[in-house]
């Protein structure tokens, strides 16, 4: 081990909220106070067993956890076709698909539920893009009975009419964001603003590993939840851990949920897959790692897409859950540190992958695992037969349905 | 005596701000002077204004609409150095397009500008070493913002390294939206005061003379943004005019308290 390397990868961020360079808290004064408290509360709900207990509980009788770890055998023979004599991982997936709601994105917000409740916060404010964290948070609001006001672009709004009609029905109020693009960061900056001004009585479930300090270490650690079942799920069934873990990654809170409980497992690789859009030649993509630079945006620095001026451009995938112009702070620091891969699949590359893992083995997924499946189609065949592959499946293709029949040009 | 504390030495100063790139700049400052604005306060326009409502954030995508770049807004403010040799000039923006070719290269440019002060909203004192020092080194004030949530636990961290004066933002929300009693706002700038001998100004929801002149009697300066900002989108071109005379009526307002 060379002297650069941290003894350890899994004790990030600092105590001012920084992995490395990125990170931090960059918000108004307003703010500051406020996400000072939630980082006094955060750690005094992490020491807390009653805490854990709830949060606990809420997963294994609420979400349906654990969920399960799955070898998948026909996508593991199909992509053996094409591999070299004795190559072709075996391919896992973690199914948080199969969550309640249908994506991780449900173990965040019991999460920050909790916690707002106990700071006494009586409303819930979040930002959705696709709409899965706007379900998500609509779901548990609903479970707590806290009103709660979900912050979504109009574009999205009119592109994910379904997940609007689902929050209403759980009782959430939908503001459509008209201002810049009408997209997922619009939705931000109007979540942002909105908080800004009920300080006093707002709690704001941020739906990725993303924002201010606390947030991407507190959205983190609660979907770690993911890693450390697939850990010693994967202990249990095979008497060992996996050679290469693959995610996709928008904000990249499945991603870092997956991989941080192995972060110190010297043998694991990563591979994070960022979304290529129509890929990473022109403006219309959302691979902040491979097509940014290092900024500050939305309370954190981090990769962004921007222009020379510090402009933040739009991202754009078929997925969108990934179209968003950054990604989280830790997997910044990880690109950076080495201890992670990461690439991107564009959006054909991602709906062929869709497409396999339906004919397969049956399973529907989202668009946005759709990117980690196409990534596993290239490395799988460059892994010897004996190897494991654990992937994510974050999400179910439910939503998507209507976004992959446009794009494959069949009239619904 | 630098720019900012010479204008401030002379009783409760005026502080304008319009966004840079939007309508006829030039021209729009010019009329603030005219009018007997004290401080100019000058929009680097961004993305995503979050801390900013309606009326600024359609300046920001109106000047960016029209292809202002970070060159344009300094050339903007050399030019005005050039025509206005006395009257202080503060950028108002966000931190990633001040940092993005690097503080150092920020500091510089803004010292051959000759703007006297930043104030960067998404820029926490936790967070200065990405800009303050740069600043500081170049003799520019980083100016920060304290705000009704500013407990007196935290106020002495935000005073610290700060320069030029301290601006009070009246009301925990966005800009250009409700206003703060006068009462509170009093409370909370003689609180300020007990801490730092810099210039305490007040801004966030002051739109008219009545409440500049409130605001004049309890305070060092008062900032008008949005009122100033929708002139522009109201008049276009013909702006200049129109933010001169509502200028002189705050200036009269603010000035009468001197």
């Amino acid at each position: 081990m060379t002297e650069s390397k941290p003894n350890s990868f899994r004790n990030q961020p600092d105590d001012r909220g920084h992995f490395g360079q990125f990170g931090g808290r960059y918000v108004a004064e307003t703010l500051m106070p406020l996400i000072l408290d939630l980082e006094r509360e955060y750690t005094a709900a992490k020491a807390d067993d009653s805490f854990k207990a709830e949060f606990d509980d809420l997963l294994e009788h609420y979400v349906g956890r654990p969920s399960p770890l799955y070898y998948a055998p026909r996508i593991t023979e199909e992509l053996r076709k094409d591999a070299p004599e004795g190559k072709g991982a075996q391919i896992w997936f973690k199914r948080d698909e199969l969550n309640h709601t249908g994506a991780h994105k449900i173990n965040n917000c019991i999460g920050q539920i909790l916690l707002a409740r106990r700071m006494g916060k009586t409303r819930i404010i979040a930002e959705t893009g696709a709409g899965q964290h706007g379900v998500a948070t609509a779901t548990v609001c609903a479970r707590f009975g806290l009103p709660c006001t979900i912050f979504m672009g109009a574009t999205d709004v009119k592109r994910q009419q379904p997940n609007v009609f689902r929050m209403k029905l759980l009782g959430a109020e939908v503001v459509p964001v008209t201002s810049g693009r009408a997209t997922l960061k619009d939705a931000m900056n109007e979540a942002l603003r909105d908080w800004v001004a009920n300080v006093h009585d707002t709690f704001y479930i941020i739906g990725t590993a993303a924002g201010p300090h606390p947030y991407p270490e507190l959205v983190r650690d609660f979907q770690s939840v993911i890693g450390r079942e697939a850990r010693a799920q994967m202990l249990e069934r095979t008497g060992r851990l996996p050679d290469l873990l693959v995610a996709a990654i928008g904000g990249g809170s499945n991603a870092i949920g997956l991989f941080h409980p192995f972060l110190d497992d010297p043998s694991v690789k990563m591979l994070g897959v960022e979304a290529a859009g129509h890929g990473l030649e022109g403006d219309e993509h959302a691979a902040s790692l491979a097509g940014g630079f290092p900024g500050i945006l939305h309370g954190n620095k981090t990769y962004l897409l921007q222009d020379d001026d510090g402009q933040i451009t739009e991202g754009h995938s078929i997925s969108a859950g990934l179209d968003y112009p950054g990604i989280g702070p830790e997997h910044a620091w990880l690109k950076e540190s080495g201890r992670v891969d990461y690439t991107y699949a564009t959006d054909t590359e991602a709906l062929d992958a869709f497409q396999l893992l339906c004919r397969t083995e049956g399973i529907i997924p989202a668009l946005e695992p759709s990117h980690a499946i196409a990534a596993i189609g290239k490395v799988a065949r460059e892994m010897p037969e004996d190897a494991i592959i654990c992937a994510n499946l974050c999400g179910r293709g439910d939503k998507d349905i209507f976004t992959v029949a446009e794009a494959l040009g069949v009239e619904m | 005596m630098t720019r900012l504390s010479d204008s401030f030495s002379r009783g409760p100063a005026l502080v304008c701000f319009i966004t840079a790139g939007d309508g006829d700049t030039a021209a729009n400052l010019d009329a603030l002077v005219a009018g007997g604005a004290d401080v100019i306060e000058l929009g680097m326009p961004f993305t995503d204004p979050m801390a900013d409502g309606p009326a600024i954030q359609a300046a920001n995508i109106r000047a960016l609409g029209r292809g202002t770049k970070t060159a344009d807004v300094l050339q903007l403010a050399s030019d005005f150095r050039e025509r206005h040799p006395n009257v202080p000039l503060v950028l108002m923006g966000y931190a990633n397009p001040m940092v993005r070719r690097g503080p150092e290269w920020f500091a510089d440019a803004l010292a051959k500008a000759g703007v006297d002060g930043v104030i960067c909203v998404d820029l926490a004192p936790e967070e200065d070493d990405d800009l303050g020092p740069a600043l500081r080194e170049k003799g520019i004030a980083p100016i920060r913002l304290a705000t009704p949530t500013t407990d007196a636990a935290r106020l002495p961290m935000v005073l610290d390294k700060s320069q030029g004066f301290l601006y009070y933002v009246s009301v925990a929300g966005i800009t250009g939206k409700q206003s703060a009693a006068v009462a509170d706002i009093e409370a909370n700038v003689s609180r300020i005061k007990q801490h730092t001998d810099l210039p305490v100004a007040v801004g966030f929801g002051v739109r008219t003379p009545e409440q500049a002149d409130a605001i004049a009697r309890v305070a060092d300066g008062v900032v008008v943004g949005s009122a100033l900002v929708e002139l522009v989108a109201t008049h276009g071109d013909k702006a200049p005019e129109h933010l001169r005379a509502l200028t002189e009526k705050l200036a009269n307002a603010v000035h009468s308290a001197r």
